[in-house]
């Protein structure tokens, strides 16, 4: 034997057009030769020992190809002809009942699919999707382990009813209502499961799901098996640590006692007085929110099978995640499964997949009522007190409160006023759930044989959830010691079924260069919710029995579409849709929800085919009507309903009690709300879709709100009612970019840029169409029990509004305490002169995402930032001055913003505590390095990820995304530093 | 080829059947609510709507500690808020909190968007709607409808002239708070309608007819079952309203209210011999007394409105919240003013009785209305028994709150006379208030003589005997005193010495948010 010989591959690659493609990256596998191909397409590999090879020629945006060669001696010819990826041409997006050709697409829907997802450490699937779309906001409702997200489309149609988008998994439209034992119902999803997200944003899109479509419709599809393919087993571990990112700023015990001091100055003449209050100090220099904060770690893997047995599609995966929460205690824990067959039958004329969920979660509840007590509490005071100390009286009965520092009175009994000890109500209390929930379906579909364009498709479904808790708060909690202990235990059951079927018809009309796609359905869907009685027990007994509370409502539907392509460039939607309600009286229970829609695939037209430069221009025209009818607190609002009051709201006649029957509030006429949709869209793309994207304008508007208004006082059986008053509109633009920037063999960059304007009004509030101008409007947001509305709805204002006085400052720019201007120039300052601020929302949305891969490292960032909401710090306006400080007979803290106000007194209705709350924030930075085969079958990528990485903003509270503006010391997020491993084989 | 089309005519067909039945399924039922249909047709239920009538006033919501409120928005409950309107504009009562609604009853600068006001008001009218709600479902003709037993037809009979009594009641308190104000009767719908406004004076027309009409079918005094209204609370009612017609009207009644006033004291009322036992936890024995009663308990009814705010209220400072006065802790709210004080010459009990101060640790003088420790709480209202133990909840009030009582009836047939009422006379006024005095004292040295039972000394006596009773505020305006200059006491107008204040303050405005939803009405002069 001599030299071993070589041989060499050469070729070309080019596109569909036949155009040379420059910067191909050529692979022959399993070697670590290559080449890149030139200006005109050309490539060579050289010094290749003979034998058989896979070339394979990859491009970014475009669909990888691979050829089989066997290499001799000389040269090899291997040439390329490689298509733009599916995503932009011929890729099928997931629409309500079905799918639809991108290119038929007429409404304004987004799609993002498991490579642009967010990385790291995601417990909730909405997470995913964060930032990625124009138009789509998630607000995570705190950093709770498990915790909720706020998600609006367009920023929400309706007042009082619910602003939710529909979500759909898998064609299962999931309640995402609470669901008692868990704080958000969407963590019952492993995010690791999903495959992509579909947005239907406009009216033409999402009207075929008519009744519940009016805040946009999420559709969810899971990952699934591949007919034929090999067993692929994939395991997802990923290993977290979080940590707080900052605390209120609060006075320091040091701060305090010459603030304290000071104070007392100002306001107590009596020196006996002044001192009783000092000698209420302590000696300790407590951070109490250091105190209940900790590093908390999180670990969430997932182990998935994916392949098929011959015709036998399947996937299953099995998750676990189990995570603290960086307030103490706080836990939540899942074990997830998930299961996807697909099979199909007689020559593949019926379809069937199968999809079942299922999750069990543990939780354990922080009492979020720590932080505000942390904020609150007296930094002079320790945490814990030990032994019987005589120098101590006051702190030596509190061994009765398990050893943590309490302000008790000389009977040793906890002062029901003051504060109580935040590291106490989290060591102490006891709230703990779990929560189970299933959602599953299986879909038929059959292709008729005598006429294979007809399908008849079967969907039937379940959403079923079941949890209990049991909350125990000791004797020795200050708050339940002179209940001496409690303990409260509840359940909960809900129990959705789902069926839809449909008809599908798909034709070709090649002599008439047409396409129709029509389908016609029926759908059923029926929703319990059984919560029996809480359990309820206190140390001292006579606890009154509770009321169960079980409410069920339905909705019957019949839908149709037809959508019409002409000459593969015209493209016409219509849809209808007929929903019945039984929240509403049989007279006003049907609502008709029709929708039209046209595109014009400008591109296709010859004028348009000579600007090679423009590889994309298609206008969208969308306009339709959608309904609401998910009223969030009762279903049976149009009946003169009679309420039973519980045990412990009777009333007594001689020598029985008798439980209360209330006539409740109604509205017979009560009926849709209705929200219309006008979209114009361009989508287009240039060279070659390396730069891409889309431009919409929208405006909704929403008839007959369901809200809840103040009637005319002897009308109805409450002050206010749940009735159809009022119009709303929202207008708002949305820029979608997607660009590629560099793309060679090593480096290959990727952006996404959206942005999302918003301008929302009241144009309507009130039953007799009349509005003063001097009104406040409808009070809006949550009202205590003796406080009052700092929100409120208002005609020309956003919804939200604040409702605040005019704070009047001095020279020095400092605000002066309990001087407000006189805004109704009347000569006093009463109630009358309190304003209609800024609202919460914010104007402007950004959002940013790149991706860079060089070889085998990628680095990838998500940016979001919000311009032009406000936030109301109640935080500071709460203990914002002086006599926060001190009390009768205990002490408490202050917000640090006494330093800049001085004030003595509560002044929480003073626009000083409106803030702007715009942001920049880094949601997320990834690095990621794939090492690619190790050994002959195992793929392993390795990650790394820091989420919420930093925060820009000039608010001074401690996080500026606030949904509905009111900053009321919620569960901060935290930053989370993750890393993954994902092994493959 | 036919048989497939056979199918899918077959799979047609079940489908039309199958969305024909489920379309039935869309009249869901409520599982625990009942409907007005299915109340009304079974007679047990009837007494379970009217503990509503009822307990509108001690409650505020259908769940313990207040859930599931009556009304949206901020809400006082009926009793608070009556207490709170009639209580803090006057010389008896200051709060030290600062809620932004309640400062503007020290300095009597209210305007229509007060939200305590607000609440108050929708109060009254939900105790109207839940009445006429009553009346109207239980008509000769829907009982018959329902098929309800004769012998229930007229048990219901007495139900509904007490619904009516209390009807009359809320409306009488509309009258004295907001004058001319939207009126609805069981005529009236229950939707999205306009209300038309009624005049002061027609109103106290409405309410006089309609006692009047119902005396004959409510139980006689004294006879009915525990609180139910009978006819003296009526008649206590008349007189209360013939008292003020001057104020309401613009024509003096005094003599109808001495005649209701007899009618009174001749049905077999007595002084309670222990003055203080009026306003205990077991204060339901006082029936001897007490005419009519908004009652609470600690157990079944579970609620920070009404006698759990004002026992609580009034605790704070050194007092001794669980000892004293039964409760888990005091909330450091109200005080009275020196002027209450300075009526009493011995302010420690051991004279008049009626001296109910705690003044140890406190100030007389009143320099910050937010400060607890200025001014005297009142030690009246306690959840303890007269035998000295502690009510059945330690944060929830036994007290029950007495409406109309006997003294208060002694003091308006003495005023009634000495304003030139006819039926009555000087010295009967004489006996009843040396009655009142020789209880409060224990003997005869707090007697006076008739030259000194002057009309001033009646609302001295007022003060005295009724303290933070809730009457105070109508009772200034009677004697012209709410308003002007002529009686100031400590942050009246809100400065601390006192000021005058706006004649047209002696109603109130009728709330915006009510102007703005019901075009029919108009606002009372002098607000906007």
């Amino acid at each position: 034997m001599g030299l071993a010989q070589t041989g060499s591959i050469s070729g070309k690659v080019v596109n569909q057009d036949q155009k040379a493609l420059q910067g191909v990256s050529i692979i022959l596998e399993g070697t670590t030769s290559g080449a890149i191909t030139g200006a005109n397409g050309d490539f060579k590999i050289t010094a290749i020992k003979p034998g058989a090879y896979t070339v394979r020629a990859q491009f970014v945006g475009y669909t990888a190809q691979q050829s089989t060669v066997r290499v001799r001696e000389g040269n090899t010819e291997v040439n390329f002809q490689l298509k733009v990826e599916a995503t932009s041409l011929n890729e099928v997006v997931v629409i309500g009942y079905g799918t639809q050709r991108k290119k038929d697409l007429t409404g304004s829907i987004a799609t993002v699919t498991e490579k642009d997802f967010n990385p790291g450490s995601l417990t909730s699937p909405a997470q995913l999707i964060s930032g990625k779309v124009a138009g789509v906001q998630v607000i995570s409702s705190g950093g709770a382990p498990g915790a909720g997200n706020t998600i609006r489309i367009r920023g929400g149609a309706s007042l009082n009813a619910s602003n939710d988008p529909l979500i759909v998994i898998d064609g299962v439209p999931v309640d995402n209502k609470g669901i008692s034992g868990i704080s958000n119902p969407l963590s019952l999803i492993n995010p690791n499961d999903i495959e992509s997200f579909s947005i239907l944003k406009d009216a033409s899109a999402a009207a075929i799901y008519g009744s519940r479509a009016s805040n946009g419709v999420i559709i969810i599809t899971t990952k699934k098996g591949v007919a034929g393919g090999e067993l692929k087993v994939n395991f997802n571990s990923l290993q977290s640590l979080s940590n707080k990112t900052g605390i209120v700023d609060v006075l320091s015990a040091d701060e305090y006692r010459t603030n304290l001091q000071q104070y007392l100055e100002k306001t107590e003449n009596d020196p006996a007085a002044r001192q009783a209050k000092l000698s209420l100090m302590g000696n300790a220099n407590t951070n109490w929110q250091n105190e209940i904060y900790q590093t908390a770690f999180k670990t969430d893997n997932t182990l998935s099978f994916t392949g098929g047995i011959k015709a036998l599609p399947y996937r299953l995966s099995v998750g676990y995640l189990n995570e603290d929460g960086i307030l103490k205690t706080s836990n939540f824990n899942r074990v997830s499964g998930s299961l996807n067959l697909s099979p199909k039958f007689f020559d593949d004329h019926l379809s069937i997949n199968i999809n079942l969920k299922g999750s069990l979660t543990q939780s354990r509840f922080a009492n979020t009522g720590a932080i505000g007590a942390a904020v609150a509490f007296n930094p002079t005071q320790p945490v814990h007190v030990n032994q019987y100390d005589l120098n101590q009286p006051l702190s030596a009965i509190n061994t009765n409160l398990g050893g943590y520092f309490e302000w008790v009175d000389k009977n040793g009994v906890p002062l029901q006023l003051a504060g109580k000890n935040p590291v106490s109500i989290l060591e102490q209390e006891h709230n703990t759930a779990e929560a189970n929930r299933s959602i599953g379906n299986i879909q038929l579909d059959y292709k008729f044989h005598f006429l294979p364009d007809l399908h008849a498709n079967l969907n039937l479904g379940y959403d079923i959830s079941k949890s209990h808790g049991t909350d125990i708060m000791p004797v020795t909690m200050a708050s339940a010691y002179s209940l001496k202990g409690t303990t409260s235990k509840y359940s909960q059951t809900k129990h959705n079924k789902l069926l839809d079927f449909y008809f599908n018809y798909v034709k070709d009309l090649g002599a008439i260069s047409s396409r129709i796609d029509a389908t016609a359905g029926y759908s059923y869907q029926d929703f319990i919710r059984d919560e029996p009685a809480v359990q309820y027990v206190s140390g001292v007994g006579n606890d009154p029995a509770r009321n169960p509370n079980k409410t069920q409502n339905t909705l019957v539907s019949y839908f149709g579409r037809l959508n019409y392509s002409f000459k593969n460039r015209y493209v016409l939607t219509g849809t209808i849709r007929t929903d019945g309600s039984s929240r509403f009286a049989p007279g006003n229970r049907w609502g008709v929800f029709p929708s039209g829609a046209f595109a014009w695939d400008i591109k296709q037209e010859s004028f348009a085919k000579n600007f090679k430069a423009l590889s994309l221009i298609k206008l969208r025209l969308g306009y339709g009507k959608t309904g609401q009818q998910d009223l969030t607190s009762n279903d049976y609002p149009y009946l003169a309903g009679y309420n039973m009051s519980d045990d412990a709201s009777s009333f007594p006649f001689g020598n029985t009690w008798y439980n209360i029957l209330r006539p409740s509030a109604y509205d017979q006429n009560i009926k849709w709300e209705q929200t219309t949709t006008l979209n114009v869209g361009i989508d287009f793309g240039f060279a070659e879709d390396r730069i891409s994207g889309s431009v919409d304008y929208f405006i909704k508007k929403t008839n007959n709100l369901i809200s809840r208004v103040i009637t005319a006082t002897g009308s109805n059986f409450s002050n206010i009612l749940l009735t159809n008053v009022g119009d709303m509109e929202n207008k708002g633009i949305e820029f979608n970019l997607n660009v590629i920037p560099v793309r060679s063999k090593n480096v290959n960059w990727s952006l996404n840029f959206n942005a999302t304007h918003y301008d929302n009004k009241i144009t309507n509030l009130t039953l007799s169409g009349v509005d003063d101008p001097t009104s406040p409007g409808t009070p809006a947001g949550a009202t205590s029990f003796i406080g009052t509305s700092l929100q409120y709805h208002k005609v020309g204002y956003a919804p939200y509004t604040y409702y605040v006085q005019k704070q009047v400052y001095d020279a020095q720019g400092k605000p002066v305490e309990g001087s407000y201007a006189d805004v109704n120039a009347d000569g006093k300052v009463d109630e009358a002169d309190f304003y209609h601020d800024k609202s919460p929302n914010p104007t402007l949305l950004l959002g940013l995402s790149s991706n860079i891969t060089y070889k085998k490292v990628s680095l990838g960032f998500t940016m979001r930032a919000n311009l032009g909401a406000y936030n109301y710090n109640s935080v500071a306006a709460n203990t914002g001055y002086g006599e926060a400080l001190s009390f009768a007979n205990f002490l408490g803290n202050a917000s640090s913003s006494i330093k800049q106000t001085g004030f003595l007194h509560n002044q929480q209705t003073s626009d000083y505590y409106i803030e702007k709350a715009s942001f920049l924030r880094m949601d997320n930075i990834n690095l990621a390095y794939n090492l690619g085969a190790i050994g002959k079958k195992v793929n392993l990528l390795l990650s790394a990820n820091v989420q919420n990485v930093f925060v820009i903003t000039d608010y001074s509270g401690l996080d500026p995304e606030v949904f509905n503006g009111i900053d009321n010391n919620f569960y901060p997020r935290p930053r989370i530093f993750s890393l993954g491993i994902n092994l493959e084989f | 080829m036919k048989h497939n089309y056979i199918k899918v005519f077959l799979i047609s067909g079940f489908l039309i059947v199958f969305g024909t039945s489920c379309k039935k399924d869309l009249d869901r039922k409520p599982f625990y609510d009942v409907t007005s249909a299915s109340v009304y047709s079974d007679f047990s239920n009837y007494k379970n709507v009217l503990a509503k009538c009822y307990g509108g006033l001690s409650l505020t919501g259908q769940v313990t500690g207040d859930g599931n409120a009556d009304i949206g928005g901020v809400d006082v409950g009926y009793l608070r808020g009556f207490w709170q309107i009639q209580e803090l504009p006057t010389d008896e009562a200051v709060i030290a909190w600062n809620d932004q609604y309640l400062l503007p009853m020290h300095s009597m600068d209210w305007t229509s968007q007060n939200l305590l006001l607000g609440a108050m008001y929708n109060r009254i009218f939900l105790q109207v709607m839940y009445c006429n709600e009553f009346l109207r479902q239980t008509t000769d003709a829907k009982l018959k409808e329902n098929g309800i037993s004769a012998a229930d037809a007229a048990e219901t009979k007495k139900y509904r002239a007490e619904v009516r009594f209390l009807r009359a009641f809320s409306y009488w308190h509309a009258i004295d708070f907001f004058g001319n104000v939207p009126f609805v009767t069981e005529d009236d719908p229950v939707g999205a309608f306009f209300p038309k406004q009624i005049s002061r004076k027609d109103l106290f027309t409405y309410v006089e007819s309609e006692l009047k009409e119902i005396d004959a079918d409510l139980a006689e005094p004294r006879t009915n079952e525990y609180p139910r209204a009978d006819k003296a609370a009526a008649w206590a009612l008349l007189a209360n309203l013939y008292l003020n017609a001057e104020v309401y009207t613009g024509t003096p009644r005094y003599t109808d209210a001495i005649t209701y006033c007899n009618k009174i004291i001749n049905a077999g009322y007595k002084l309670e011999p222990t003055f203080e036992n009026l306003f205990l936890a077991d204060n339901d024995k006082a029936k001897n007394e007490i005419i009519f009663t908004i009652p609470y308990d600690g157990t079944n009814m579970k609620t920070y409105n009404g006698t759990t705010f004002l026992v609580h209220a009034s605790v704070g400072g050194d007092m001794n919240a669980t000892q004293d006065f039964g409760i888990d802790g005091g909330w450091y709210g109200l005080r009275t003013t020196k002027n209450i004080v300075n009526l009493f010459s011995d302010i420690s009990g051991k004279t008049d009785s009626r001296a109910l101060f705690h003044s140890s640790g406190q100030n007389l003088e009143i320099n910050s209305i937010t400060n607890f420790a200025d001014g005297y709480p009142i030690t009246k209202w306690r959840n303890i028994t007269s035998t000295g133990a502690a009510g059945s909840d330690k944060t929830f009030v036994d007290t029950d709150f007495p409406v109309f009582r006997l003294g208060e009836i002694y003091l308006i047939y003495a005023e009634a006379v000495l304003r030139g009422g006819e039926g009555g006379s000087v010295s009967t006024a004489l006996d009843y208030i040396n009655q009142l005095r020789q209880r409060a004292y224990g003997n005869n040295s707090g007697n006076i003589s008739a030259a000194q039972l002057t009309i001033d000394f009646i609302l001295d006596e007022r003060g005295r005997e009724l303290m933070w009773e809730g009457k105070r505020r109508t009772d200034l305006i009677r004697f012209g005193k709410f308003t002007g200059s002529n009686y100031l006491w400590p942050w009246k107008g809100g400065i601390k010495e006192g000021k005058a204040v706006e004649d047209y303050r002696t109603i109130f405005p009728l709330p915006a948010a009510d102007l703005i939803a019901n075009p029919n009405l108009v606002q009372n002069t002098g607000y906007k």
